[in-house]
């Protein structure tokens, strides 16, 4: 087994939409500065835009102010968010999509010029070729691009992080390479959870099945700080298929309806005296409707027009072109039936949630050397894409100043013959558990133990306390698993990946005790709101000797 | 199934390094076969991101649905343009739409 050493002035982990403006920020604001980009596919078309993308769903409108942007996140998070961090994106985000646009991404103007107003804080985009236009932007700066290598952990001295290891699945060969900067941006995490969708069409699921979460686990497994775990996210979608309901109901102006035909919506919130509905209590809603015996629900989609269908294919087809096939599989348009709508399994998410690395406004984490933008990075819910490019922007900045007086750190060979052994271990095994026994293994204990799509999403302290329990068991397992080759062994190391974050999300799950939000972290033990206790941030701290992982608290303002 | 290749249709593309659709697919799924024909070696890893039925220059490839989620077959085929992308949608009764979407801003509109 060959060894590859690379030595950078900042090396980006993911390539994906924060990694690869992050490439291009330090072109533009250091030409000279070197670069290396991380990738586990192929930045071209990889991670949650390999799809493609219809809408930009964070953007300040005429009328709107970052300000405003701030408190609608607010509401939408129930009084916890980092608004240090939210205010930051909310400033930059015009600019960033405005950058994006010069890259070539078409984007719905009205006849003025102005963007097109889809929903309040959104614009409509042709990004079928969102991920490409990104990746040519970067493959014109001098970055070094390593597609399909797969980092598997942090190069860390105890003090700094002073580069990363991977695994390089196309030759087989391990990566060592030193920077005086990471950027961790490698999204979030799927497949914790058992899927909406059994055997062969495992991976039909809304989020990227290769974000497993890889990004979390190297900074828990040497300490670095995660927040709000616990506030996992639980997406509303087409049923099946999983593709996003924004499309159809600020897209097309669909209303929620159940089984008999009624809007059922306002029932969840008037009365808790709201006037706009969260996105939480749309999935709530649905739940509950279902529950009472009046589901399945739908998105009454049969008030459009013969052009707004037309019109409506095509912003799948941008973004998701499974419910296109689907509704031509049935032999059906839209107009024809309502679209029925579910949720989806919980994932842990930065970007429509806020499960991440703890950071400042610097979009420094906990750890020395290590910046963290886009899904990695926690605190700011509802960043989406447009906000992810504003956080690799503040990132770039931060590690450029930072770097200054930094140089390269001593790597000593016995740490990269230990990764090395510990990244290759499931070649060397004849028998034992395959990834993908362990894979669901793992699904099934957080299904069953930890709020899964079987338990309706709830939790309690007993449950929880099975679930702790078991995945302790589960990581004792992981020195028996077996792969048979490169594509194998990376579904093992997305096994250890997706365990440690499991860890971490249960004990999160089990730290807040109250409801905070109805959906995303359903407590029966506590299911009230307590404001009083609960307005705070809870955090965790793996201690890697221990193995122990210690909960701290936070206060909202920082 | 999640995606279907026409081994009629594909060349391999032959001369590459590796074929279009192995070079890009986010999930690894695709290799070229000692035939020089691609194929998918677990279909029920495929997140059906239609990825690979984009890159591939010569239509080889089409994205259909796993029977569980709908048991009719239908299948959608994509051409990029420089500009633009037709997709093609072949229903259940046999019949097609067409869909030319913009997906590039030239350079004098940006």
């Amino acid at each position: 087994m060959s060894i590859i050493r690379i030595d950078t002035d900042i090396l980006i982990i993911g390539g994906g939409a924060a990694g690869c403006f992050a490439a291009v920020e330090i072109h533009k604001k250091s030409p000279d500065s070197k670069v290396v980009i991380m990738e586990k596919a192929h930045i071209e078309r990889s991670g949650c835009l390999a799809m493609g993308l219809n809408a930009i769903n964070a953007y300040i409108h005429s009328g709107q102010t970052p300000e405003s942007y701030v408190s609608y996140v607010e509401k939408q998070f129930v009084g916890i968010i980092r608004k240090d961090l939210v205010y930051g994106i909310a400033q930059g985000l015009n600019e960033a999509v405005r950058d994006v646009e010069k890259m070539g991404l078409p984007i719905d103007r009205n006849d003025d010029g102005t963007y097109k107003k889809r929903g309040k804080r959104s614009i409509r985009i042709f990004g079928e070729r969102l991920k490409p236009l990104l990746a040519e932007a970067v493959q014109k700066t001098p970055a070094q691009i390593l597609n399909r290598v797969v980092a598997t952990n942090f190069i860390y001295d105890g003090e700094r992080v002073c580069g990363a290891f991977g695994y390089g699945v196309r030759n087989s060969t391990f990566y060592v390479v030193r920077a005086k900067a990471v950027i961790v941006a490698t999204g979030g995490a799927s497949g914790i959870y058992k899927p909406n969708n059994p055997g062969v069409a495992r991976h039909l699921m809304w989020y990227c099945p290769w974000n497993v979460g890889t990004g979390y686990a190297m900074g828990i497994r040497i300490g670095a700080e995660m927040t709000s775990f616990e506030n996992r996210f639980i997406a509303l979608r087409v049923k099946d298929v999983h593709a996003p309901t924004g499309t159809i109901a600020v897209g097309a102006h669909s209303k929620q309806i159940n089984a008999r035909g009624e809007d059922y919506l306002e029932r969840y919130y008037k009365h808790i005296g709201g006037n706009k509905c969260l996105t939480q209590h749309r999935l709530l809603a649905t739940i509950e409707e279902t529950k009472a015996g009046r589901g399945p629900c739908y998105l009454d989609t049969t008030t459009l027009s013969e052009s707004d269908e037309r019109r409506l294919k095509e912003d799948f087809l941008n973004m998701n072109p499974q419910i296109v096939l689907l509704w031509a599989g049935k032999g059906m348009n839209p107009r024809n039936k309502p679209v029925e709508i579910h949720g989806t399994e919980p994932f842990v998410v930065g970007g429509h949630c806020q499960a991440g690395y703890w950071i400042d406004k610097e979009r420094n984490t906990t750890v020395k050397g290590l910046y963290a933008a886009g899904e990695v990075a926690g605190g700011a819910p509802k960043k989406y894409v447009s906000g992810s490019w504003v956080e690799a922007r503040i990132a770039t900045a931060t590690a450029l100043e930072d770097i200054k007086d930094v140089s390269l750190g001593d790597i000593d060979d016995s740490i990269i013959q230990i990764e090395k052994n510990r990244v290759l271990s499931p070649l060397n095994k004849k028998s034992g558990v395959s990834p993908l026994e362990m894979r669901e293994r793992l699904q099934k204990i957080m299904d069953e133990y930890a709020g899964g799509i079987s338990m309706n999403y709830v939790i309690h302290e007993e449950r929880l306390l099975e679930a702790r329990r078991l995945l302790k068991c589960l990581k004792e397992r992981i020195k028996d698993m077996t792969a048979v080759n490169n594509y194998n062994l990376v579904e093992a190391l997305e096994c250890v990946d997706r365990i440690d974050v499991a860890r971490v999300l249960v004990e999160h799950l089990i730290y807040r005790k109250e409801t905070r939000w109805s959906c995303y972290q359903p407590r029966l033990d506590y299911p009230e709101k307590k404001d009083e206790r609960w307005l705070v941030f809870v955090n965790s701290i793996y201690n890697p000797d221990t193995d122990e992982i210690k909960m701290v608290e936070r206060p909202l303002c920082q | 199934m999640s995606i279907f290749i026409d081994e009629n249709i594909c060349n391999g593309c032959k001369g590459l390094a590796e074929a279009r659709c192995e070079r890009i697919c986010p999930g690894d799924l695709c290799y070229r076969k000692e035939n020089m024909k691609a194929a998918i070696r677990d279909q029920s890893a495929c997140w059906t991101c239609a990825a690979c039925v984009k890159e591939c220059p010569v239509q080889a490839i089409e994205l259909r649905l796993p029977f569980q989620a709908c048991s009719n077959g239908a299948s959608l085929k994509a051409r990029l343009k420089h500009d633009k992308t037709i997709w093609t949608v072949w229903y259940a009764d046999g019949h097609q739409e067409e869909f030319i979407i913009q997906a590039k801003c030239l350079k004098g509109d940006r």
